[in-house]
């Protein structure tokens, strides 16, 4: 079978792995990298809890090929912490703080993926109406919560980095979604 | 997935020549990658295409806006020059899918698809656009050519796709609530060759209506279209909705559409 080298940079770090040309991302980023908080759900590229950032945009990881995203910078859940000057005090990106305490989530399945197309949300669009957070999440299925409650925690999350982004600019804060 | 073999050239004439018979081009993938994620298709090779700069981007003049065929729906949704000159191609791009398919899809592989129920076709049909290849330049009105067929040669690829401005022009679509895909979309614009109406996920692919087209020359008003109607023989009749449901559909948005845009 044949392998090819994929490199690219995961949540700040170089990586190298060995992976086949049909290997999708998300099955590289679980099983060659170990990182399964990015999650398979419907394998039929619906329900969206397989979301990652590569190169700043939110994309379905189980749509994408491993071998696609040589070259490219790709940030998980468990790197996204990492991307925010407003880390909390549980180490929390505000989005993930804002799922907690508005209780965004049930059962947590869906939760990554929603996180991370929720931050691309406020990214493009810092002061979101509950209908453009609604028509943001068509893409992220969710079976548990009815979606009121993560359209919350988004709303608050977004308020709390626009406030982050007024104390503080960052580069990391602004929108790189044009370029 | 079938195994296959991958190659992401990085100039045109290497992607073409890599091209065979049992081979793909892979654009933005969102409908090729979950097709072969379950097996409905194989092909040996997959050629991605993300590396060629010149497929890349919208280029605006006064009368036309070129766009590249490997230019994802989210940058064609926030184009300026697309928002200028065609707001309505702007706001179609932005309910194509969902957010995450529009960050990967791309307007090249939408159109080269040709499904049925997509909105890109509605718009090079309705527009009057031309379909730029590596060979020749094919009118809208002879690239679509039946249910997920074009008039693309095997090995041919879309290099862009030229709208001409048009000086209004408006889209809407009743969607699918699961995949967003229209069960019945129409496009009108007043174009440079005069008014055109566009319909997709009706019919097999998407087709003119000369009749509403004729009532809209002579009075580009909603009521111009009043008793018009499209008959259901051939359109699509699914657990969607019947074909019946479809025309009525047709009339429906295609009065809201130049209630829209004559405004």
């Amino acid at each position: 079978m044949m392998q090819v080298t994929v490199s690219c940079v995961v949540n700040g770090v170089a990586v190298s792995a060995e992976a086949e040309p049909r290997t999708l991302l998300v099955d590289f980023l679980r099983n060659q990298l170990r990182l399964t908080g990015t999650h398979v759900g419907c394998d039929t590229s619906q329900c969206g809890v397989c979301v990652v950032h590569v190169n700043a945009r939110a994309v379905k990881s189980c749509s994408m090929l491993a071998v696609q995203a040589e070259g490219a910078d790709i940030t998980t859940i468990e790197g996204l912490a990492a991307t925010s000057a407003a880390v909390g005090s549980r180490g929390l990106h505000p989005m993930q703080a804002a799922f907690r305490a508005e209780h965004g989530l049930q059962c947590g399945f869906c939760t990554p993926g929603m996180i991370m197309t929720a931050v691309e949300l406020v990214r493009r669009r810092p002061d979101p109406s509950e209908a453009e957070v609604r028509a943001g999440l068509e893409g992220n299925l969710c079976r548990c919560t009815g979606y009121h409650n993560i359209v919350k925690a988004v709303l608050k999350a977004a308020a709390q980095m626009r406030a982050a982004q007024t104390a503080a600019p960052t580069p990391a804060a602004t929108d790189s979604a044009h370029v | 997935m079938y195994e296959f073999a991958y190659e992401r050239p990085v100039d045109l004439g290497a992607a073409l020549k890599a091209a065979d018979a049992d081979s793909a081009f892979l654009a933005g993938g969102m409908t090729l990658l979950p097709t072969l994620k379950m097996r409905l298709a194989r092909r040996s090779r997959l050629i991605d295409l993300s590396a060629l700069p010149e497929l890349r981007g919208v280029t605006a003049t006064s009368t036309t806006v070129d766009i590249g065929a490997m230019t994802s729906h989210v940058e064609v949704q926030d184009s300026p020059e697309v928002q200028r000159l065609l707001p309505g191609l702007a706001r179609l791009a932005a309910g194509i899918g969902d957010p995450l398919v529009r960050n990967r899809g791309t307007i090249g592989g939408s159109i080269a698809n040709n499904d049925p129920a997509a909105d890109y076709p509605a718009a090079v049909l309705g527009l009057g656009a031309t379909i730029v290849t590596n060979l020749r330049r094919i009118p809208g009105d002879d690239f679509f050519t039946g249910m997920f067929a074009t008039a693309l040669a095997p090995g041919e690829l879309i290099t862009r796709i030229s709208f001409p401005v048009a000086r209004r022009a408006g889209y809407l679509k009743f969607r699918n609530p699961a995949s967003r895909y229209a069960v019945v979309g129409v496009m009108v614009a007043q174009t440079p060759a005069g008014i055109r109406v566009a319909v997709t996920g009706a019919g097999p692919q998407v087709f003119r209506l000369p009749a509403f087209e004729q009532a809209l020359t002579r009075r580009f008003a909603p009521e111009a279209l009043q008793g018009l109607t499209v008959p259901s023989d051939g359109l699509n009749d699914d657990m969607h909705g019947s074909a019946a449901y479809r025309a009525s559909l047709v009339g429906v948005i295609a009065r809201r559409v130049v209630d829209m845009v004559a405004a």
